[in-house]
Protein backbone atom coordinates (compact mmCIF):
# COMPACT_ATOMS: atom_id res chain seq x y z
CA UNK A 1 0.00 0.00 0.00
CA UNK A 2 2.91 2.45 0.75
CA UNK A 3 4.64 3.83 -1.78
CA UNK A 4 8.34 2.51 -2.20
CA UNK A 5 10.55 5.86 -0.97
CA UNK A 6 12.89 5.33 -4.28
CA UNK A 7 9.86 5.39 -6.39
CA UNK A 8 8.64 8.15 -4.70
CA UNK A 9 12.30 10.28 -4.44
CA UNK A 10 12.45 9.82 -8.60
CA UNK A 11 8.72 10.88 -9.09
CA UNK A 12 9.26 13.68 -7.02
CA UNK A 13 12.46 14.65 -8.86
CA UNK A 14 10.08 15.11 -12.10
CA UNK A 15 7.69 17.19 -10.52
CA UNK A 16 5.06 14.56 -9.26
CA UNK A 17 4.05 14.78 -5.94
CA UNK A 18 2.69 11.91 -4.30
CA UNK A 19 1.44 11.40 -0.68
CA UNK A 20 -1.76 9.24 1.33
CA UNK A 21 -4.49 10.23 2.79
CA UNK A 22 -2.54 9.63 6.29
CA UNK A 23 0.17 11.68 5.25
CA UNK A 24 -2.66 14.60 4.47
CA UNK A 25 -4.82 14.08 7.15
CA UNK A 26 -1.59 14.49 9.73
CA UNK A 27 -0.02 17.30 7.70
CA UNK A 28 -2.97 19.58 8.21
CA UNK A 29 -3.35 18.44 12.36
CA UNK A 30 0.17 19.08 12.79
CA UNK A 31 -0.29 22.81 11.23
CA UNK A 32 -3.20 23.57 13.04
CA UNK A 33 -1.90 22.99 17.14
CA UNK A 34 -4.46 24.92 18.98
CA UNK A 35 -2.71 25.95 22.39
CA UNK A 36 -4.92 26.05 25.69
CA UNK A 37 -5.06 29.49 27.11
CA UNK A 38 -3.76 28.89 30.35
CA UNK A 39 -0.84 29.74 32.34
CA UNK A 40 0.16 28.66 36.04
CA UNK A 41 3.15 30.42 36.84
CA UNK A 42 6.35 31.99 35.41
CA UNK A 43 6.88 29.77 32.90
CA UNK A 44 3.35 31.13 31.03
CA UNK A 45 5.28 34.19 30.63
CA UNK A 46 8.05 32.75 28.39
CA UNK A 47 5.14 30.85 26.45
CA UNK A 48 3.39 34.53 26.15
CA UNK A 49 6.72 35.72 24.80
CA UNK A 50 6.67 32.98 22.13
CA UNK A 51 3.24 33.95 21.35
CA UNK A 52 4.35 37.27 20.12
CA UNK A 53 6.08 39.01 17.44
CA UNK A 54 9.82 38.30 18.06
CA UNK A 55 9.12 34.15 19.09
CA UNK A 56 6.15 34.08 16.69
CA UNK A 57 4.68 30.48 17.65
CA UNK A 58 2.12 31.59 14.47
CA UNK A 59 5.00 30.18 11.92
CA UNK A 60 4.33 26.91 13.26
CA UNK A 61 0.33 27.54 13.19
CA UNK A 62 -0.25 27.55 17.09
CA UNK A 63 -1.05 30.89 17.94
CA UNK A 64 -4.73 30.69 18.12
CA UNK A 65 -4.46 30.48 21.94
CA UNK A 66 -8.21 28.86 22.96
CA UNK A 67 -10.11 30.24 26.20
CA UNK A 68 -12.38 26.91 26.10
CA UNK A 69 -11.19 23.66 26.26
CA UNK A 70 -13.50 22.49 23.87
CA UNK A 71 -11.75 24.58 20.88
CA UNK A 72 -8.41 23.07 22.43
CA UNK A 73 -5.76 20.36 21.18
CA UNK A 74 -2.98 20.96 23.06
CA UNK A 75 -2.35 21.69 26.82
CA UNK A 76 0.85 23.48 27.36
CA UNK A 77 1.24 22.86 31.09
CA UNK A 78 3.18 26.00 31.91
CA UNK A 79 4.43 26.25 35.14
CA UNK A 80 4.11 24.98 38.66
CA UNK A 81 1.07 23.20 39.24
CA UNK A 82 0.22 23.10 43.24
CA UNK A 83 -2.03 20.38 44.68
CA UNK A 84 -4.85 23.10 44.82
CA UNK A 85 -4.46 22.99 40.90
CA UNK A 86 -3.97 19.95 39.94
CA UNK A 87 -7.83 18.36 39.89
CA UNK A 88 -8.89 21.57 37.56
CA UNK A 89 -5.75 20.81 35.44
CA UNK A 90 -6.79 17.15 34.79
CA UNK A 91 -10.38 18.40 34.43
CA UNK A 92 -9.50 20.44 31.57
CA UNK A 93 -7.29 18.41 29.80
CA UNK A 94 -10.48 15.72 30.54
CA UNK A 95 -12.54 18.45 28.61
CA UNK A 96 -10.65 18.74 25.83
CA UNK A 97 -11.93 17.03 22.65
CA UNK A 98 -9.91 14.25 21.00
CA UNK A 99 -7.25 14.21 19.62
CA UNK A 100 -5.18 16.22 22.69
CA UNK A 101 -1.55 16.53 23.33
CA UNK A 102 0.29 17.65 26.83
CA UNK A 103 3.37 19.57 26.67
CA UNK A 104 5.08 19.74 30.49
CA UNK A 105 7.20 23.15 29.83
CA UNK A 106 9.82 23.73 32.50
CA UNK A 107 11.27 21.73 35.36
CA UNK A 108 8.13 22.19 37.55
CA UNK A 109 5.64 20.67 35.40
CA UNK A 110 7.90 17.85 34.72
CA UNK A 111 9.38 17.00 38.01
CA UNK A 112 7.75 19.49 40.83
CA UNK A 113 11.29 21.66 40.08
CA UNK A 114 12.75 23.97 42.61
CA UNK A 115 9.65 24.09 45.04
CA UNK A 116 9.62 19.74 44.84
CA UNK A 117 10.21 20.17 48.33
CA UNK A 118 7.14 22.53 49.39
CA UNK A 119 4.44 20.68 51.15
CA UNK A 120 1.57 21.72 48.26
CA UNK A 121 3.31 20.93 45.02
CA UNK A 122 2.75 18.40 42.27
CA UNK A 123 5.95 16.31 41.40
CA UNK A 124 5.17 16.32 37.64
CA UNK A 125 1.57 16.49 35.89
CA UNK A 126 2.63 13.12 34.29
CA UNK A 127 1.43 11.60 37.36
CA UNK A 128 -1.52 12.40 36.22
CA UNK A 129 -1.97 13.16 32.72
CA UNK A 130 -0.15 11.46 29.72
CA UNK A 131 2.31 13.71 28.43
CA UNK A 132 4.08 14.16 24.96
CA UNK A 133 6.47 16.07 25.40
CA UNK A 134 8.76 17.17 28.12
CA UNK A 135 11.15 20.47 28.47
CA UNK A 136 12.97 20.90 31.17
CA UNK A 137 14.53 24.63 31.86
CA UNK A 138 13.80 27.07 34.77
CA UNK A 139 11.83 28.57 32.86
CA UNK A 140 12.78 27.35 29.27
CA UNK A 141 13.53 29.86 26.73
CA UNK A 142 10.36 30.27 24.12
CA UNK A 143 12.52 28.47 21.20
CA UNK A 144 12.57 25.43 23.60
CA UNK A 145 9.16 25.68 23.89
CA UNK A 146 9.18 26.22 20.02
CA UNK A 147 11.49 22.82 20.29
CA UNK A 148 9.00 20.83 21.69
CA UNK A 149 6.05 21.65 19.36
CA UNK A 150 8.59 20.95 16.43
CA UNK A 151 8.67 17.91 17.88
CA UNK A 152 5.45 17.08 19.06
CA UNK A 153 4.23 17.69 14.85
CA UNK A 154 6.80 15.43 14.03
CA UNK A 155 5.01 12.95 16.64
CA UNK A 156 1.76 13.86 15.07
CA UNK A 157 3.25 13.40 11.23
CA UNK A 158 4.21 9.89 11.89
CA UNK A 159 1.17 8.62 13.23
CA UNK A 160 -0.79 5.89 11.65
CA UNK A 161 -4.86 6.41 10.93
CA UNK A 162 -5.13 2.19 10.93
CA UNK A 163 -3.30 -0.56 12.51
CA UNK A 164 -2.50 -1.94 16.13
CA UNK A 165 0.02 0.79 16.62
CA UNK A 166 -2.49 3.89 15.86
CA UNK A 167 -2.64 6.64 18.18
CA UNK A 168 -4.46 6.44 21.52
CA UNK A 169 -7.57 8.92 19.97
CA UNK A 170 -7.75 6.60 17.01
CA UNK A 171 -8.55 3.12 19.39
CA UNK A 172 -12.02 2.49 20.69
CA UNK A 173 -10.92 0.85 24.31
CA UNK A 174 -7.75 3.65 25.38
CA UNK A 175 -9.11 6.08 27.91
CA UNK A 176 -10.41 9.59 26.79
CA UNK A 177 -10.58 11.13 30.56
CA UNK A 178 -8.51 10.85 33.33
CA UNK A 179 -9.34 10.54 36.89
CA UNK A 180 -9.49 13.48 38.57
CA UNK A 181 -8.13 13.84 42.09
CA UNK A 182 -9.54 14.43 44.69
CA UNK A 183 -8.26 17.36 47.26
CA UNK A 184 -7.50 15.19 50.48
CA UNK A 185 -7.13 16.03 54.02
CA UNK A 186 -2.91 15.68 53.69
CA UNK A 187 -2.19 14.92 49.61
CA UNK A 188 -4.07 14.05 46.63
CA UNK A 189 -5.82 11.04 46.66
CA UNK A 190 -4.89 9.16 44.55
CA UNK A 191 -1.15 10.76 44.51
CA UNK A 192 -0.46 9.37 41.17
CA UNK A 193 -2.34 7.68 38.26
CA UNK A 194 -0.75 4.24 38.47
CA UNK A 195 -1.81 3.99 34.45
CA UNK A 196 -0.01 6.80 33.05
CA UNK A 197 2.87 6.94 35.83
CA UNK A 198 5.13 4.44 37.64
CA UNK A 199 7.63 5.49 40.31
CA UNK A 200 10.86 4.57 39.28
CA UNK A 201 12.57 1.61 41.03
CA UNK A 202 15.73 2.23 42.55
CA UNK A 203 17.78 -0.90 42.42
CA UNK A 204 20.39 -0.41 45.21
CA UNK A 205 23.41 -3.00 45.50
CA UNK A 206 23.75 -5.25 48.00
CA UNK B 1 -26.21 38.26 -20.33
CA UNK B 2 -28.62 36.33 -22.58
CA UNK B 3 -32.16 36.57 -21.26
CA UNK B 4 -33.36 32.65 -21.50
CA UNK B 5 -34.46 31.98 -17.84
CA UNK B 6 -35.66 34.27 -14.64
CA UNK B 7 -33.35 36.62 -14.00
CA UNK B 8 -32.81 35.56 -10.47
CA UNK B 9 -31.91 32.52 -11.46
CA UNK B 10 -28.51 33.27 -10.22
CA UNK B 11 -29.66 33.86 -6.93
CA UNK B 12 -31.48 30.36 -6.61
CA UNK B 13 -28.10 28.88 -8.10
CA UNK B 14 -25.66 30.56 -5.41
CA UNK B 15 -28.17 29.45 -2.43
CA UNK B 16 -28.30 26.08 -3.59
CA UNK B 17 -24.22 25.50 -4.32
CA UNK B 18 -23.50 27.44 -1.45
CA UNK B 19 -25.31 25.14 0.88
CA UNK B 20 -24.07 22.48 -1.21
CA UNK B 21 -20.72 23.29 -0.46
CA UNK B 22 -21.08 23.71 3.19
CA UNK B 23 -23.39 20.88 4.18
CA UNK B 24 -20.89 18.62 1.74
CA UNK B 25 -17.98 20.09 3.88
CA UNK B 26 -20.07 18.65 7.02
CA UNK B 27 -20.88 15.50 5.50
CA UNK B 28 -17.18 14.65 5.03
CA UNK B 29 -16.58 15.40 8.53
CA UNK B 30 -18.93 13.17 9.81
CA UNK B 31 -17.77 10.75 7.27
CA UNK B 32 -14.37 10.66 8.76
CA UNK B 33 -15.18 10.64 12.26
CA UNK B 34 -17.52 7.58 11.56
CA UNK B 35 -14.57 5.92 9.48
CA UNK B 36 -11.63 5.98 11.61
CA UNK B 37 -12.28 8.54 14.77
CA UNK B 38 -14.21 6.69 17.55
CA UNK B 39 -16.45 9.14 19.66
CA UNK B 40 -14.86 9.58 23.51
CA UNK B 41 -17.54 10.83 25.34
CA UNK B 42 -17.30 11.21 29.36
CA UNK B 43 -18.69 12.88 32.29
CA UNK B 44 -16.13 15.91 32.35
CA UNK B 45 -16.13 16.12 28.31
CA UNK B 46 -19.97 16.55 28.73
CA UNK B 47 -20.07 18.81 31.83
CA UNK B 48 -21.93 22.24 30.75
CA UNK B 49 -19.16 24.45 32.16
CA UNK B 50 -15.42 24.82 31.38
CA UNK B 51 -13.77 26.93 33.43
CA UNK B 52 -12.58 23.33 35.18
CA UNK B 53 -14.32 24.09 38.94
CA UNK B 54 -17.30 22.52 39.17
CA UNK B 55 -20.84 24.03 39.43
CA UNK B 56 -22.06 24.05 42.70
CA UNK B 57 -25.74 24.59 43.88
CA UNK B 58 -28.46 26.28 41.44
CA UNK B 59 -27.93 28.96 38.46
CA UNK B 60 -31.54 30.34 39.46
CA UNK B 61 -30.72 32.05 42.39
CA UNK B 62 -33.28 34.71 43.17
CA UNK B 63 -32.17 38.55 43.61
CA UNK B 64 -33.00 41.21 46.22
CA UNK B 65 -36.08 43.03 44.94
CA UNK B 66 -34.37 46.33 47.14
CA UNK B 67 -31.67 45.90 44.72
CA UNK B 68 -33.67 47.66 42.05
CA UNK B 69 -33.54 50.98 44.08
CA UNK B 70 -29.65 50.68 43.75
CA UNK B 71 -30.02 50.28 39.84
CA UNK B 72 -32.01 53.63 39.77
CA UNK B 73 -30.24 55.62 41.40
CA UNK B 74 -27.29 54.46 39.37
CA UNK B 75 -29.00 54.79 36.60
CA UNK B 76 -30.02 58.59 37.32
CA UNK B 77 -26.62 59.33 38.15
CA UNK B 78 -25.18 58.01 34.89
CA UNK B 79 -27.63 59.84 33.01
CA UNK B 80 -26.75 62.32 34.88
CA UNK B 81 -22.68 61.95 33.49
CA UNK B 82 -24.19 62.27 29.52
CA UNK B 83 -25.32 65.76 30.27
CA UNK B 84 -21.94 66.77 32.64
CA UNK B 85 -19.79 66.11 29.53
CA UNK B 86 -20.71 68.51 27.28
CA UNK B 87 -21.42 70.79 29.99
CA UNK B 88 -17.71 70.66 31.29
CA UNK B 89 -16.69 71.02 27.21
CA UNK B 90 -18.70 74.30 26.71
CA UNK B 91 -18.27 75.48 30.49
CA UNK B 92 -16.30 78.51 28.84
CA UNK B 93 -18.62 79.82 26.63
CA UNK B 94 -21.73 79.12 28.08
CA UNK B 95 -23.84 82.08 29.22
CA UNK B 96 -25.09 82.67 32.70
CA UNK B 97 -28.99 81.73 32.35
CA UNK B 98 -27.39 78.40 31.03
CA UNK B 99 -24.94 78.02 34.04
CA UNK B 100 -28.37 78.50 36.16
CA UNK B 101 -30.11 75.90 34.16
CA UNK B 102 -27.66 72.91 34.89
CA UNK B 103 -26.88 74.17 38.04
CA UNK B 104 -30.49 73.67 38.93
CA UNK B 105 -30.27 70.11 37.41
CA UNK B 106 -27.92 69.07 39.33
CA UNK B 107 -29.39 70.45 42.61
CA UNK B 108 -32.53 68.41 41.69
CA UNK B 109 -30.34 65.54 41.22
CA UNK B 110 -28.27 65.91 44.26
CA UNK B 111 -31.77 66.51 46.73
CA UNK B 112 -32.85 63.06 45.04
CA UNK B 113 -29.61 61.61 46.65
CA UNK B 114 -30.03 63.13 49.41
CA UNK B 115 -33.57 62.40 49.94
CA UNK B 116 -32.81 58.64 49.38
CA UNK B 117 -29.96 58.70 51.47
CA UNK B 118 -32.35 60.04 54.26
CA UNK B 119 -34.99 57.25 53.86
CA UNK B 120 -31.80 54.96 54.36
CA UNK B 121 -32.01 53.29 50.51
CA UNK B 122 -28.26 53.48 50.12
CA UNK B 123 -27.96 51.39 53.48
CA UNK B 124 -28.12 47.19 52.82
CA UNK B 125 -30.07 45.50 55.08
Amino acid sequence: MSLDAGLRSELSKQGVFTTSLAELYNWGRKNSIWPLNFGLACCAIEMIAASMARFDISRFGSEVFRPSPRQADLMIVAGTVTKKMAPQVVRLYNQMPEPKYVIAMGACAISGGPFKQGYNVLKGIDRYLPVDVHIPGCPPRPEALLHALISLQQKIAGQKLTGPDRPPHLQEDAPSEYPIPVFGAYDLEPSKNPEVWQPPTLARKE
Amino acid sequence: MPDNGHPYLFLALFVGIGAAFCLGMLGLARLWAALVSPAKPGPSKNAPYECSVEARGDAWVRFRSAYYLYAIIFLIFDVETVFLLPFAVAFTRLSAGAFVAMMVFLLLLVEGLVWAWRKGVLAWH
